[in-house]
């Protein structure tokens, strides 16, 4: 059978980077091609030149066996192709019929015929087992659904084969697990589907191929039958890669850090950590999962002092800390991985050395009284970069120059290198490669023995039940379980992420 | 782990030899976009001159004489160049901690009033004292009035572009009627203050045959130790860490609205200066609508020199050199002084817009994240 999609030798470079290296593979119909890569590997690369948004340097493009070039979207739309993005570009304040239809409204005369749009809707719905509610405003739904309305948008547009990049990213696990019978609704009936992620488990879970890409390069296409999720790691990374993280039982000492009754706004004045209490002891590492946007974000903020609290009581070591600067905090003994390293982690434009003092400059030995001392922050940037291996030319090459990963090695390096009592580490491993998720994953176990207090915020639940030896579960800005590690299992904190409460959790595990 | 290599990024320069010395490539670098935007600039004006029916031989040989053809000529160019030092000064710092001053005009005009009136406030006091006092009026003047700027952005998120352009009228009007009104020299028939103490007044250099005081050393020792506090200092740390990333900033415990305030307070002290010396140097009096652009030529002056506090002083004697030349230009080939104010806004604008000119010569783009002036008006 003719494929529907094959790429052929595809090269693309951008100054000094080589992002797609003769990559080739296809697509066949009724198949779910997964793709698996670190960030920076190459798939957005691939995805952006198959939505016509780069031109390749080299190599050809076939769809259902003809050659063709792609010069935008609006192409890639007409030959059969759609596209979801990890960022989902729906208008919020429309409803979803009229994003759906944005675009290609249907008009009579001049009035558009919203009548004729909800019918093509409720057809595809049901067709592909994709519940929506056509006159629902987008703001007001949750996520998964949001998510359906993009897959109907790129259908009633006459996708034939989807790219779905990153889906699952924003997904609680139930959410997933009903996206990937959608999916599968999609490939009985034709469609094609690649699937972009790198979560190795779903990729094995749901994908008929799997193909692999590292630094540009396809490095094979292999079965799930035959794979397995450290065989798919060591073909991400090229090398043998550990994914579990050795630790030992936690040994609880005294009481860290104490939050009574917590509330915080977002940047609109909504409420969006409510009356939260909780206390992480020294030695152990507290995890709060919970899907993105459910306050976490505000919650660390408000803890480290860059977003004023509503009400509330915050205390280190006994030490009340409530609306103190974010210097005060710091000086308490707290050390904070931010969720965004370029926005509050690093300064892009300096050095990884100045970069490495961003909170001590002021201190000895960097600074005599006002006088910053060169020659003692680059001799501690040099150790540091040695000790967390931090891969660079020079302590003095600009931060803007790292990867990802090592970008957020040298926050680590700053962050834990300093004499610490508690430690906030936001999504710390997010967008970082294998290697590097390794790496900070132990050195986050380090500081817990060392009896450091561990407050971990993780969207990536494999990472919480990874490191956590509390699992404390976070739900529109509350905390509404907290488990011992032990007890924790994939699907009951999936449900508690999902608001379904301890009761509820435990019925449905019954069934 | 560390014998796997993959992690590097591909395209990291070697940084090692920049450590405590000055990387002379990269400084050659940093100096060619300038330099060819200057250049392009005086092709363009001869394009022009060519156009209007001149000679370019004459007119940029009329200018080159104007500006450094002889021993006065070129103490003329930098007594012309000191205020623009301080005013680029004035404004670079501003941009360093992500601030677009455009005050130095009214910045200035406080500076050279309040140094007026204390110049002119003692008869007998000694130079010693008198001199250093009158100078750091000017650069109280010019602070406070900076300062209210950075106040109001700090406390209240008022932009500094807004209230400085605001508050350039204020103090424009202010002085003016000062001036006009209560410190008006009763002996004078002009409106301007009465003459400063000969106590206050900044010694000429080379005598009183060229007119160049003090007040260029000033300006240079002023831009080395602006340059210093800026890189060698916790002051200069916190401020260009709140220029660079103001989120970072807040992240790493560093005040922003201390330090908005603390940079509006010394550009506006910078920009004062600017106004004082050329009272305590040149003038010995203020006079009504004393100052000619100025604060707008400072923001100019600053975008060539990229910043740099040292490489203000080369574009802010460029910018002198072009003023003082004018004149000779126009006599000896006829054409207009406005072309200079033409090939000062080419330069400008192929500064600013630096693609332009990595385009013409093919210059690679610049390493990311690097001379971010300001961040735009919305922050």
């Amino acid at each position: 059978m003719t494929p529907v999609l094959e790429v052929r030798n595809i090269t693309k470079r951008f100054p000094g980077v080589l992002a797609n290296d003769d990559v080739s593979f296809t697509l066949e119909p009724g198949e779910i091609h997964a793709f698996l890569g670190e960030n920076g590997a190459g798939k957005s690369t691939l995805m952006n030149i198959l939505y016509g948004l780069y031109a390749p340097d080299q190599g050809q493009i076939l769809v259902r066996g003809k050659e063709v070039t792609i010069h935008g979207p609006n192409d890639a739309i007409h030959l059969g192709l759609g596209m979801v993005h990890q960022h989902f570009m729906l208008v919020p304040t429309l409803t979803v019929a009229e994003n759906v239809t944005l675009g290609t409204e249907i008009t009579r005369g001049m009035l558009l015929d919203a009548k004729q749009a909800n019918i093509r809707i409720r057809e595809l719905s049901q067709q592909y087992g994709l519940e929506v509610p056509p006159d629902a405003l987008v703001q007001d739904l949750p996520v998964g659904v949001q998510q359906r309305a993009e897959i109907i948008k790129a259908l009633y547009r006459g996708a034939e084969f989807l790219i779905l990049d990153e889906p699952t990213a924003v997904l609680t696990p139930q959410e997933a697990d009903d996206l990937f019978v959608v999916i599968e609704a999609l490939r009985k009936q034709g469609k094609s589907i690649i699937f972009i992620s790198h979560k190795l488990r779903e990729v094995l879970a749901i994908a008929d191929r799997i193909t692999v890409l590292r630094r540009g390069k396809v490095v094979g296409t292999v079965l799930p039958q035959t794979s397995t999720e450290s065989s798919l790691a060591s073909m991400m990374v090229g090398r043998d890669v550990i994914l579990t993280v050795p630790k030992g039982p936690a040994n609880l000492r005294e009481e860290v850090l104490r939050i009574d009754h917590l509330r915080v706004l977002d940047d609109r004045k909504a409420l969006v950590v409510d009356n939260l209490s909780l206390s992480v002891r020294a030695g152990e590492v507290l995890g709060i999962a919970g899907v993105q946007g459910n306050g976490q974000t505000e919650l660390v903020e408000a803890i480290t002092g860059l977003r004023p609290l509503a009400a509330g009581h915050v205390e280190l070591l006994g030490k009340n800390l409530t609306s103190a600067s974010p210097r005060a905090i710091i000086e308490a003994g707290t050390a904070h991985v931010p969720e965004d390293r370029h926005r509050h982690g690093l300064v892009l434009s300096y050095t990884i050395a100045d970069n490495l003092v961003l909170s001590t400059y002021y201190l000895e030995p960097y600074a005599h009284g006002l006088v910053t001392d060169e020659a003692a922050i680059i001799e501690r940037a040099e150790s540091l970069v040695e000790e967390f291996d931090v891969r660079t030319s020079s302590a003095t090459a600009i931060a803007s120059t790292l990867s990802g990963g090592n970008q957020q090695k040298v926050v680590i390096a700053r962050e834990f290198s300093r004499p610490i009592k508690l430690l906030i580490a936001a999504q710390p491993t997010r967008g970082i490669d294998v290697g590097s998720i390794e790496f900070i994953h132990r050195g986050i176990i380090r500081q817990r023995d060392e009896g450091v207090a561990v407050l971990l915020v993780s969207a990536e639940l494999d990472e919480i039940l990874a490191l956590a030896d509390r699992i404390a579960v976070m739900f529109k800005g509350k905390i509404i379980a907290t488990i011992p590690a032990e007890e924790a299992t994939r699907e009951g904190i999936g449900l508690l992420m999902a608001g379904i409460t301890t009761e509820q959790s435990n019925e449905a595990m019954k069934q | 782990m560390s014998s796997t290599p993959q992690a590097t990024a591909p395209n990291t320069p070697p940084a090692r030899s920049a450590r405590l010395k000055i990387d002379v490539g990269q400084l050659l670098i940093e100096l060619l976009v300038p330099l060819l935007a200057i250049f392009t600039a005086l092709v363009i004006g001869a394009i022009i001159i060519v156009a209007t029916g001149a000679s370019v031989v004459s007119a940029y040989s009329g200018l080159f004489r104007g500006a450094l053809g002889t021993p006065a000529a070129i103490a003329n160019t930098l007594v012309e160049a000191t205020p623009y030092i301080f005013a680029g000064l004035a404004v670079a710092l501003g941009f360093k901690c992500g601030l677009f001053n455009i005050g130095a005009e009214g910045q200035l005009a406080m500076g050279a009033f309040s140094a007026a009136v204390v110049g002119a406030a003692f008869e007998n006091l000694p130079m010693i004292i008198h001199l250093p006092l009158a100078i750091l009026a000017g650069f109280a003047g010019g602070a406070i009035w900076g300062g209210i700027a950075g106040f109001l952005r700090a406390r209240t998120g008022a932009h500094e572009v807004i209230t400085t352009i605001m508050l350039n009228y204020v103090a424009i009007r202010l002085t003016d009627y000062l001036i006009k009104g209560p410190f008006k020299d009763p002996a004078a028939s002009a409106p301007r203050t009465r003459f400063i103490s000969p106590n206050a007044q900044l010694p000429y250099l080379f005598g009183e045959d060229y007119r160049l005081h003090a007040g260029f050393i000033i300006a240079i020792v002023v831009a080395f130790f602006i340059w210093w506090l800026l890189n060698k200092t916790t002051i200069g740390f916190e401020i260009r860490t709140v220029g660079a990333n103001p989120d970072a900033a807040q992240y790493a415990g560093i005040s922003i609205t201390r330090n908005f305030i603390l940079a509006m307070a010394l550009s506006g002290g910078l920009a004062g200066l600017a106004g004082g010396a050329t009272v305590l140097g040149l003038e010995h009096n203020l006079k009504a609508s004393f100052s000619a652009g100025y604060g707008f030529d400072s923001i100019a002056i600053a975008l060539l020199a990229q910043s740099n506090p040292i490489g203000i002083i080369p574009a802010a004697i460029f910018w002198g050199a072009l003023r003082n030349g004018a004149g000779l230009m126009q006599l000896e080939s006829g054409i207009s002084i406005n072309l200079i104010n033409i090939v000062q806004a080419l330069v400008i604008v192929f500064v600013a817009a630096d693609q332009i000119v990595r385009w013409m010569y093919r210059i690679k783009a610049k390493r990311s994240g690097q001379a971010v002036f300001t961040r735009g008006w919305g922050g």
